[in-house]
């Protein structure tokens, strides 16, 4: 092993940190052949960076040259850094010896284009097949799907990884034409709908035939990146709801620009990474995917930009006051579900617990009830709602008062004195 | 009158207290571990618990037909917490099992029942948590080998993630706050102890060639994968708590 894999490790590691998607969970790949590694259902992160966000895979570029020319990307063409490429088999190795010492669950292999997409594409499918084929790995692999290759290819791809991904980057297609003039939207959704019935397929047919191989187990994914190009929230959220929809995806995630280059299209060095917005934009993905919120709900016309200072559950309880106070005694799961304050365990742990004799307040809040914003939206065994004459507004003062964001400190004008 | 019992501080012996304590009606002070014992007050009388494996498999059955064996897990959960005075929460929440029908362990507005939660959700955290933070070091006869020491005793709950995982490497896992590791030869996994710990120096002197590399490498990824812009140290420190730095090369290395 030289000193140069100290260098290219540093060098491809640091291109793709942007990549948000660290996740290897949803697939339950079991060490059969008493190879090395097996996958977890609910995935585990190995550690956490300096800045909060999981480390569960080795994330990596196979290379960072590129032909392309992405405002937004660090590997774009016309940026001057330094270059480097893996080996197929540097990457197998590390895979495997960080594997054996237990650092990660497995690889997540991107790349810049070389050549051409199908070019590039063969060797991130080589890197799966090695590892698959010849050190007998049942660890995580998330390949990401190079847009413009064959089909030949993705499908094998599928054959070999857990998930794979095309980022949409740039939620509008107008965003998208401006900052990457190379691609085109059309590009990255060919391969998305190729995978969607892929999966629908082989799914189907394990269902009759056992032994037909698994393809993608974890399903795909893909990412936008937030405030780069003046989308708005309702037209990020209603995307991902297309895409959750129209292509089953597993995941969509939302990553906040990070200004990397001087670009006059872009927003200058310096400016803030937009994290509150990516906050809520992911609050409003688990309230579509776990809580059985529609986007209109969410963000419409005549609100068509998330609050910063609340939460978006809470927010629509606020504009649809009509429907509280929700009695927590009576009501159906999905209708207490909905009170700002109550999170899918509660209101499981609700359901369970009435049985035994009513609910109080306090109960509650033993529970895990954030009854100080549950506490305007509801009734139980002694407590009447007396906050339901009054307005969305003085709510939503009476609880900002009451409460400490985290995010507090980034937004706050005063200075702190001690 | 009131007893304090004595038990050898294994699960079986626990179980074997629940039915001597339903067979004779004792009314129970205390239940103390045979090696920890103290004393016992006054008009207190001491009893010694022998451990007996079909008095504790009667009430287990017992029990399963009440909670279910994810009910009895969260019990054993909560033993293997070794907190204070778990014993007699684990007595006082079976009573109250045996005596109530329709899953009385899902009876979240019981006082009870919710601490037994909370342990259990301490515990399971902490298992889930170790099953990532475990580094091994490769030596040099081929052993991956890891220290570390948990807040609760979580390292028997570890023992088939690992045996899964790892199938064609042997490895070690030792517990040095409660001295004793588990290891696996290829076969099967098996309950060491240690006369003396291995000192760091014993350790490093018997590395494989190439270990050090690997973990730089991996400190060199860590390092290269944060980004600057969106440091958040609070988050840092709540998912990677410091207790378990000592045992991670990327926060040791320098």
């Amino acid at each position: 092993m030289s000193d140069r894999i100290f260098k290219k490790l540093h060098i491809l590691a640091d291109a793709a940190k942007y990549d948000v998607s660290c996740s290897s969970s949803g697939s339950n790949r079991a060490n059969k052949n008493k190879g090395i590694g097996n996958a977890n259902q609910s995935g585990i992160c190995h550690s956490y960076t300096e800045d909060g966000r999981c480390v569960s895979l080795l994330k990596i570029l196979l290379t960072n040259h590129c032909i392309y020319d992405c405002a937004y990307c660090v590997s774009r063409k016309s940026n001057d850094i330094e270059r480097a490429a893996f080996t197929v088999q540097e990457v197998v190795d590390l895979t495997i010896n960080f594997y054996r010492r237990n650092y990660i669950e497995g690889l997540f292999l991107s790349s810049g284009i070389f050549k051409n997409a199908d070019y590039t594409m063969e060797r991130l499918v080589s890197i799966a097949k090695k590892l698959r084929l010849e050190h007998k790995f049942n660890g995580y692999i998330h390949l990401k799907t190079i847009p413009g290759s064959s089909d030949e290819l993705v499908h094998e791809a599928g054959l070999y990884a857990d998930r794979l991904s095309i980022n949409l980057e740039i939620p509008t297609k107008e965003g998208l034409k401006l900052l990457a003039p190379d691609k085109s939207r059309e590009e990255m959704i060919l391969p998305m709908r190729y995978l969607k019935n892929e999966i629908i397929r082989t799914n189907e047919e394990r269902k009759v035939i056992k032994s037909t191989p698994t393809f993608a187990p974890a399903g795909q994914s893909t990412q936008m990146i937030i405030g780069a190009s003046g989308e708005s929230d309702k037209h990020i959220i209603l995307t991902a709801q297309h895409f959750y929809k129209k292509y089953h995806l597993k995941r969509v995630y939302y990553s906040g620009y990070v200004p990397i280059s001087y670009d006059k299209r872009l927003p200058e060095i310096g400016t803030a990474v937009p994290m509150v917005r990516e906050n809520r934009l992911y609050q409003s993905d688990w309230l579509m995917r776990f809580y059985g919120f529609k986007a209109e709900e969410i963000v419409n016309d005549t609100h068509p930009l998330l609050d910063l200072d609340i939460d978006p559950k809470l927010s629509w309880a606020l504009r649809n006051q009509h429907a509280f106070p929700v009695d927590i005694n009576k009501a159906n799961y999905h209708t207490i579900l909905r009170v700002p304050g109550i999170g899918v365990q509660s209101a499981k742990k609700i359901i369970m617990a009435r049985r035994f004799g009513p609910l109080r307040i306090e109960h509650l809040q033993k529970l895990g009830v954030a009854t100080n914003r549950a506490k305007y939206f509801i009734t139980c065994l002694g407590f009447q709602q007396i906050y339901a004459d009054k307005s969305g507004t003085n709510i939503k003062q009476y609880i900002l008062a009451q409460s400490t964001s985290k995010y507090t400190k980034n937004n706050s004008q005063q200075l702190t004195l001690f | 009158m009131l007893k304090t019992l004595l038990y050898d501080g294994s699960w079986t012996g626990l179980m074997t207290i629940v039915f001597c304590s339903y067979e004779y009606k004792w009314q129970i002070a205390t239940i103390q571990h045979n090696a920890q014992y103290i004393q016992s007050g006054l008009f207190v009388t001491t009893e010694n618990i022998i451990s007996d494996d079909d008095k504790a498999k009667r009430v287990l059955l017992g029990l399963e037909k009440k909670i279910g064996i994810q009910g009895i897990k969260e019990l054993y959960y909560v033993f293997l917490s070794e907190i204070k005075h778990r014993e007699l929460l684990i007595l006082r929440s079976i009573s109250y099992y045996f005596n109530s029908e329709n899953k009385p362990n899902l009876n979240y507005a019981n006082d009870d029942i919710l601490q037994i939660k909370k342990i259990v959700r301490s515990v399971s955290r902490e298992k889930h948590r170790l099953k990532a933070f475990v580094r091994f070091q490769k030596m040099k006869d081929g052993l991956y080998f890891a220290n570390l020491e948990p807040d609760f005793n979580v390292l028997p709950l570890m023992v088939n993630f690992f045996k899964e995982r790892f199938a064609d490497q042997k490895w070690l896992i030792y517990d040095l706050k409660r001295h004793f590791g588990i290891y696996y030869d290829l076969d099967q996994v098996v309950e060491v102890q240690f006369s003396n710990t291995f000192n760091s120096d014993y350790i490093a002197f018997h590395l494989d060639d190439e270990e050090l590399r690997y973990s730089y490498l991996w400190k060199h990824y860590f390092d290269s994968v944060n980004i600057k812009e969106r440091k958040n140290t609070k988050l840092h420190v709540q998912s990677l708590p410091k207790r378990y730095w000592k045992y991670l090369n990327e926060k040791n290395l320098l």
